[in-house]
C-alpha cells in the first residue's frame, strides 16, 4: 500500500521536472544542414556561438561530404546544404528553384615534401603540373633546382603522393594545375577524384601527411590548416604576377580580393593575379533556396547567415580560415537580403 | 508429424501447449531466416537500381575495364576486382596456416595454464577497431615492410615478378598482410573449436596403433576437422573481401594491375569508402554503385564456390573415414 500511495507523489514530480524540458524542446527550432567536411569546424563555431546570439533556434549539420550536401539539397531534404566545389551546371538546372551559391570562408593548399634536412622550397605551377604528371621525377631536375638556387637538392626519386578519397582538397589542387598547364587540363582535368596518372593515394590530410613524412623523397598537398597544425614543411608557390608567396591567411584573403567573382558566386580562386596572392585557394559554399519554403525557418536562416557575415567571419582566422574581404562580404550580404520567405 | 518432422507426443494438455510453443517457434525462427533473405535481397536490389545508369552506359565492359577517370566519366572496375581478389588471397595464404597452426597449439600441444590467456589475446584482436589497425599500419608495419622484409624479399626472391619493381611500402602485400592480421581471430577460434570438437576416441585409437603426437593430429584431427576448417578459411575470406578502412590507409590506393606485390592497389570496398561521399555526377554515384554490387556479386560467387569444395571435400573424405 505504501509503495502504492506514493505513486501520485512520483509522477507528479517527474512531470514538474520535464515539463520545461518539453518545453524548451518544442520552442527551439532545429535547422538542418548537410555537405562538406572542410568548413565543418567553423560552421561547428559558428553554431555554438550562435546559439548564445539567438538561443531558439538550433544547427544541425552533417558533414557527410559535398556530393551528399548537393544532393539532400536539391532534393530538400535539409535547410542549407554545403559544398567544397561550386555546383556543375548540370546539377544545378535540376533545382526545384533558385539555389543561391554562398560562399562562406576561403583555404588554401599546401605543398609539403620531405628532403634531407627540408629546405625551405620555391615552386610554380608548370613544375608541379611535370611532378604530378610523372614527367619530372627527379628532385635535382633543372625545372626545380633552377628556382632554387642555394639549396643542394638530392639526385633522389620523387614520390607523389594524392588523396585517394573524394575531397575539395583535390578539387582545388587540381583546379590550380589545370589553369596552369594545359596538358594536365586535357589529360587529367579537375574533379574531387581524378585519375591521377601517377603516385600514391594516401586517405584524407593525415593519410597524405603520413607518407610524406615517411618516405624520403616524397611530395604531396594538404590544407593550409592541417599542414601548421602539425608542422608539416611547405614550399613557396609562384604567383601569376611572378611573385613567390607563402601560403598564409593574409595571402588567401588577398587572393579573394583580386578573384574575379561572377554574380552568381560560383569563382574560381586559383592563380588569382595581384602580387600577394597565394595561387592554390578555394572557398567553400552554403547552398540556399533563394526562395524560402518555410517562413519560420526561413526568416531564422537568413538571421544566421546576417550574422555569420558579420561576426562570424570574425572567427574564420582563428581557426585557420581565411575570412572573406569586406568588398565580398558585401555583395554576399545584400545576396542574403534579397533570399525571400 | 509435427513441422521440425518429430513424433507426436501422447495427446495430454502440456504436450498441446508444448506443440504450440513449437509451432510457434519454428515460426519465429523462419522469420528470422526469410528477414536474412530479405536484407541480401533488398540490398542487391537497391544496388541495382543505383546503378542503373552505369549499367546503361557501360554495359558487360565495366567489369573488363580498367580506367577509372570521374572528369571525362568514364568507369571501370578491373583492377579494383584484381586488387580485392589478390589482397584477399595474400590474407588467406598468411593467416590460414597461422590460424590452423595456433589453434592446434591451443588444443592438442599447449599446457593449460597458458591456453586461457592466449585464447583472450586472440579475441581481444577481433576487437581492435580497423582504423586503429590501419593506423598502426602507417606507422609501424609499413615503415617496418618498407626498411626490411620488403628489401629481404627483394633481394632473396626478386628473381620471382611478385617481388620486383620499386618499393614504397603501402602495396598490396602490405594490404594482405593488414587483412590477414584482421581474419587471424576468426579462422584461429572456429579451427579451434572444430578440433575441440574432434572425439578423444580418434586419438586414442590413432595412439593405440603406436602413433607419434604429429601423426596423430595428422591422421586422427585434421583428416576428421578439415572440413570445418575450410569452413574457417571461407568465414575469414568473406570478413577479407569487405575489409575497408585498415586496407585503404595501407595499399595505396591506385587503380592498376601490377604483377608485383610491392605496387600500390586498390580494392572494391576501399574505391567506394573513398569516393562515395564527394561524387556529384549522377553517373558517377551509378558507377560506385555498380562496384558494390561487383563486390556481392563476387562475394556470393566466392561463398558457392566454397561450398561445392566442400561438398566435394566431403565426398572424398566419408571414404577415408
Amino acid at each position: 500500500m505504501n509503495k502504492l500511495s506514493s505513486l501520485p507523489a512520483i509522477a507528479a514530480c517527474l512531470l514538474a521536472l520535464s515539463a520545461p524540458a518539453v518545453n524548451t524542446a518544442s520552442a527551439q527550432l532545429l535547422i538542418n544542414g548537410a555537405g562538406a567536411t572542410f568548413p565543418q569546424p567553423i560552421y561547428t563555431k559558428w553554431f555554438s556561438e550562435y546559439a548564445k546570439v539567438d538561443p531558439s533556434v538550433r544547427f544541425n549539420y552533417q558533414g557527410i561530404g559535398s556530393g551528399g550536401g548537393q544532393k539532400q539539397i536539391l532534393s530538400e531534404t535539409v535547410d542549407f546544404g554545403a559544398s567544397d566545389g561550386p555546383m556543375s551546371d548540370a546539377n544545378l538546372a535540376t533545382a526545384p528553384r533558385k539555389l543561391w551559391h554562398i560562399p562562406t570562408v576561403a583555404g588554401a593548399v599546401v605543398i609539403s615534401y620531405n628532403l634531407p634536412g627540408n629546405p625551405h622550397l620555391h615552386l610554380d605551377g608548370p613544375t608541379l603540373a611535370a611532378i604530378y604528371l610523372g614527367k619530372v621525377t627527379k628532385w635535382n631536375d633543372p625545372a626545380i633546382a633552377g628556382q632554387n638556387p642555394g639549396i643542394s637538392l638530392p639526385a633522389q626519386d620523387i614520390l607523389v603522393v594524392h588523396r585517394s578519397d573524394g575531397s575539395g582538397t583535390s578539387y582545388i589542387f587540381t583546379d590550380y594545375l589545370s589553369s596552369v598547364s594545359s596538358e594536365w587540363a586535357s589529360k587529367v582535368g579537375k574533379n574531387t577524384a581524378v585519375q591521377w596518372p601517377t603516385g600514391l593515394g594516401g586517405k584524407g590530410n593525415a593519410g597524405v601527411a603520413g607518407q610524406v613524412k615517411q618516405a624520403s623523397g616524397a611530395i604531396g598537398y594538404v590544407e593550409l590548416a592541417y599542414a601548421r597544425q602539425n608542422g608539416l614543411p611547405y614550399a613557396d608557390m609562384r604567383n601569376s604576377s611572378g611573385v613567390y608567396v607563402s601560403p598564409s591567411i593574409e595571402s588567401v584573403v588577398a587572393a579573394l580580393a583580386s578573384a574575379s567573382i561572377p554574380e552568381d558566386f560560383r569563382f574560381s580562386m586559383v592563380n588569382s593575379p595581384g602580387e600577394k596572392a597565394y595561387p592554390i585557394a578555394g572557398a567553400t559554399w552554403l547552398l540556399v533556396y533563394a526562395q524560402q519554403k518555410d517562413s519560420v525557418k526561413g526568416q531564422k536562416l537568413v538571421a544566421f547567415l546576417k550574422w555569420a557575415f558579420t561576426e562570424g567571419e570574425k572567427l574564420a582566422a582563428s581557426l585557420d580560415y581565411a575570412p572573406l574581404p569586406g568588398s565580398v562580404q558585401a555583395r554576399v550580404l545584400e545576396r542574403i537580403n534579397s533570399i525571400t520567405f | 508429424m509435427d513441422p521440425l518432422g518429430r513424433p507426436r507426443s501422447p495427446a495430454s494438455q502440456a504436450a498441446r501447449g508444448s506443440r504450440w510453443a513449437d509451432r510457434n517457434f519454428y515460426l519465429l525462427a523462419l522469420l528470422a531466416a526469410l528477414t536474412i533473405l530479405g536484407l541480401i535481397a533488398l540490398v542487391g536490389w537497391e544496388l541495382y537500381r543505383g546503378c542503373h545508369l552505369a549499367l546503361a552506359k557501360f554495359g558487360p565492359a565495366f567489369l573488363a575495364n580498367s580506367s577509372w577517370d570521374p572528369v571525362s566519366d568514364v568507369y571501370g572496375a578491373l583492377p579494383f576486382i584484381f586488387g580485392t581478389l589478390v589482397s584477399s588471397l595474400i590474407a588467406l595464404i598468411i593467416a590460414v596456416p597461422l590460424g590452423v597452426a595456433t589453434a592446434l597449439f591451443l588444443t592438442e600441444m599447449a599446457p593449460q595454464a597458458i591456453r586461457q590467456p592466449v585464447i583472450t589475446v586472440i579475441e581481444m584482436l577481433a576487437a581492435v577497431p580497423s582504423v586503429i589497425f590501419g593506423l598502426w599500419g602507417i606507422f609501424v608495419l609499413i615503415p617496418w615492410l618498407r626498411d626490411h622484409l620488403f628489401p629481404w624479399l627483394h633481394s632473396t626472391l626478386g628473381f620471382l615478378p611478385f617481388f620486383s619493381g620499386p618499393i614504397y611500402g603501402v602495396s598490396m602485400l602490405a594490404g594482405g598482410i593488414i587483412v590477414a592480421i584482421m581474419i587471424l581471430p576468426i579462422i584461429t577460434s572456429v579451427s579451434r573449436e572444430i578440433i575441440r570438437s574432434v572425439p578423444n576416441l580418434q586419438r586414442e585409437a590413432a595412439y593405440a596403433l603406436g602413433s607419434t603426437h604429429w601423426e596423430v593430429i595428422r591422421i586422427a584431427v585434421l583428416s576428421y576437422a578439415h572440413r570445418g576448417i575450410f569452413g574457417a578459411a571461407v568465414l575469414g575470406l568473406g570478413r577479407a573481401l569487405g575489409e575497408t578502412m585498415a586496407v585503404t590507409m595501407v595499399i595505396g590506393n591506385r587503380p592498376e594491375i601490377s604483377a608485383s606485390l610491392f605496387a600500390p592497389g586498390y580494392t572494391l570496398a576501399s574505391v567506394i569508402a573513398n569516393e562515395f561521399t564527394e561524387a556529384t555526377s549522377d553517373l558517377y554515384l551509378s558507377a560506385l554503385f555498380e562496384l558494390g554490387l561487383v563486390l556481392l556479386g563476387i562475394t556470393l560467387i566466392v561463398n558457392v564456390i566454397a561450398q561445392l569444395m566442400l561438398r566435394t571435400f566431403s565426398g572424398s573424405s566419408t571414404g577415408k573415414t
